[in-house]
């Protein structure tokens, strides 16, 4: 066993959580057969049961289209509520895993397994621990 | 008699210069914060200068330096007071302390702390000063000096890299098989620019970048030692060791520039070749070619000037044919042009750089116009030559490569 693979073994308890935020096109969706669109459900549905069997997932969900979201901000104690998105982008955030890995090449190589980073983009961001 | 306070200092300096990137590698891997681990060090270092005068050298002093900077890397945690999930990061290195603690070696992380440094995660341009800074030592005024960039710019760079390889987790360990051809590229992409950094001073008036050209070369020998199976390690050591090889030869007793094929054979260090020679020749027998491997081969050719007679010109052009389609580079399809000029001539050697014309990157590109104007003076195009020269003159910076091509320009006649 090598030293670096001892040291992992050994970081165990030290794992790193990490939220994977995935960016892809909604208007992919609206264009895709009903077939199309059940046979990517179904990559995300594998991919989630991946990540159980590994024991590194800790949540995930998929978000409802960016026409459903609201915008909240506070400003002189009055609340402003935007009927849209907080930004305007060609790639919408379109749901969310968070995983727990020793360490951030572990999250990259999930977050290449996810069906979105091919046909959007997968966004890696450490979680800060309280 | 050398006071005791001297042969402490004389020993510890002995122990940074021989161990300095091993004790952070081994501190950084387990404590994943390589700014905390070398702050640490640097303290260890600080207190055995003062200690061991009265209590002597230990027998082991990196053992020493270790638990000294362990020490540090605790109290440093509990004034921050931030992290207690850290804590078990700092419990494993006293633990791991102890049990190495009767052995005099311990492990080498330098490899895993160098890929930490060139992780695709790490700006590109900071890997180079990076893997400088931590596995040898260097501060940052004295890199931003060779890499051309105010200290404090240089500084920030770095404070910010490492912050980000300890918050994002960026693991020190040498990749998996799948990804180690790409990594490893990165790494010996980093310790190039580092060798080009110190090569691109041949006057070596500059010390600061002299001695980048041979701790590149040093840090090259450690990657081909530690990873003896990857021919691209071997390749970058022999491609570093020819052009070291030339380094005095570039320049006249006068101070001229000399290109590569007017070059005194005489002044080339052969001890240098030979062991390029040897490693290239090693590399070769995994039989997978790579970028390095292909540019030391091109040296190599060259080379063969020291049996007599000329450079592998036909060897050359199929070196730089591989190389075109590797990295489709500019770079590589100029001297590509210059080879087969050599073999075909120089009609065939323009016809080759007419082809690159449209590139807008070569339009300020110094060698570009400088082959371009010795191949059209020697097709007897004086005139052509002649604008290609003043072309070339006015984009070079360094005034003996510039009083070199203004002597070719007025020998066109």
């Amino acid at each position: 066993m090598s030293a670096a693979h001892e040291a992992r073994l050994k970081l165990k308890g030290t794992d790193m959580k990490y939220m994977l935020l995935i960016h892809t096109r909604e208007s992919d969706y609206a264009e895709m057969s009903k077939a199309e669109g059940e046979k990517r459900t179904g990559a995300y549905m594998a991919y989630a049961q991946a990540m159980q069997k590994a024991g590194v997932i800790r949540a995930g969900d998929r978000l409802k289209p960016v026409s459903t979201a609201s915008t909240v901000r506070v400003s002189n104690g009055k609340t402003k509520v935007l009927d849209g998105p907080y930004a305007e982008t060609k790639e919408q955030l379109g749901g969310y895993f968070i995983i727990e890995v020793p360490d951030l090449d572990e999250a990259l190589s999930w977050a290449a397994k996810c069906p979105g980073a091919s046909h959007g983009a997968i966004e890696v961001r450490p979680i800060w621990e309280m | 008699m050398a006071s005791g306070g001297e042969t402490a200092r004389a020993a510890a300096e002995a122990v940074a210069r021989r161990s300095y990137g091993k004790l952070v590698a081994f501190l950084a891997s387990r404590s994943r914060d390589v700014a905390a681990s070398e702050d640490a060090l640097a303290d260890a270092f600080a207190s055995a200068v003062a200690t061991w005068p009265e209590t002597g050298v230990p027998d082991n002093p990196e053992a020493w330096l270790l638990k000294a900077a362990r020490r540090r890397l605790i109290d440093a945690r509990r004034r921050r007071k931030t992290a207690d999930d850290a804590e078990p990061h700092v419990r494993l290195i006293a633990e791991e302390l102890d049990s190495h603690a009767m052995d005099i070696r311990f492990p080498d992380e330098r490899l895993g702390l160098m890929f930490a440094c060139a992780h695709p995660a790490i700006d590109p341009a900071v890997r180079a000063p990076l893997i400088l800074q931590t596995i040898l030592g260097f501060d940052a005024a004295a890199i931003a000096s060779a890499f051309l960039v105010s200290p404090t710019t240089m500084g920030q760079r770095l404070v910010r890299a490492k912050t980000r390889i300890r918050e994002a987790g960026i693991p020190f360990r040498v990749p998996d098989p799948a990804d180690l051809p790409e990594r490893l590229g990165a790494v010996l992409d980093a310790i190039y620019a580092a060798f080009a950094e110190g090569w691109s001073d041949p006057a070596g008036t500059e010390a600061r970048r002299r001695n980048l050209a041979e701790e590149a070369i040093w840090l090259g020998r450690l990657v081909a030692t530690l990873l003896p199976d990857e021919p691209e390690a071997q390749g970058l050591l022999a491609l570093m060791l020819h052009a070291e090889a030339r380094r005095s030869a570039r320049r006249s007793s006068q101070g001229d520039y000399v290109p590569l094929a007017e070059q005194d054979i005489v002044q080339w260090n052969h001890a240098m070749i030979d062991e390029a020679e040897a490693l290239l020749h090693h590399a070769s027998r995994r039989g997978i070619a790579g970028r390095y491997q292909l540019e030391a081969a091109v040296q190599s050719a060259h080379s063969i000037r020291r049996r007599g007679g000329d450079a592998d010109w036909s060897a050359i052009v199929s070196l730089y044919d591989a190389l075109m389609t590797m990295t489709e580079s500019p770079v590589v399809a100029i001297n590509r042009a210059v080879a087969i000029a050599e073999v075909e001539g120089a009609e065939a050697g323009l016809a080759a750089l007419d082809t690159l014309a449209d590139d807008p990157r070569l339009r300020d590109y110094q060698p570009y116009w400088a082959a371009r104007a010795g191949l059209l003076a020697r097709t007897n195009n004086a005139s052509a030559a002649d604008e290609a020269y003043e072309h070339a003159i006015g984009l070079e910076s360094d005034p003996v490569v510039r009083r070199f091509l203004q002597q070719r320009r007025s020998a066109l006649g």
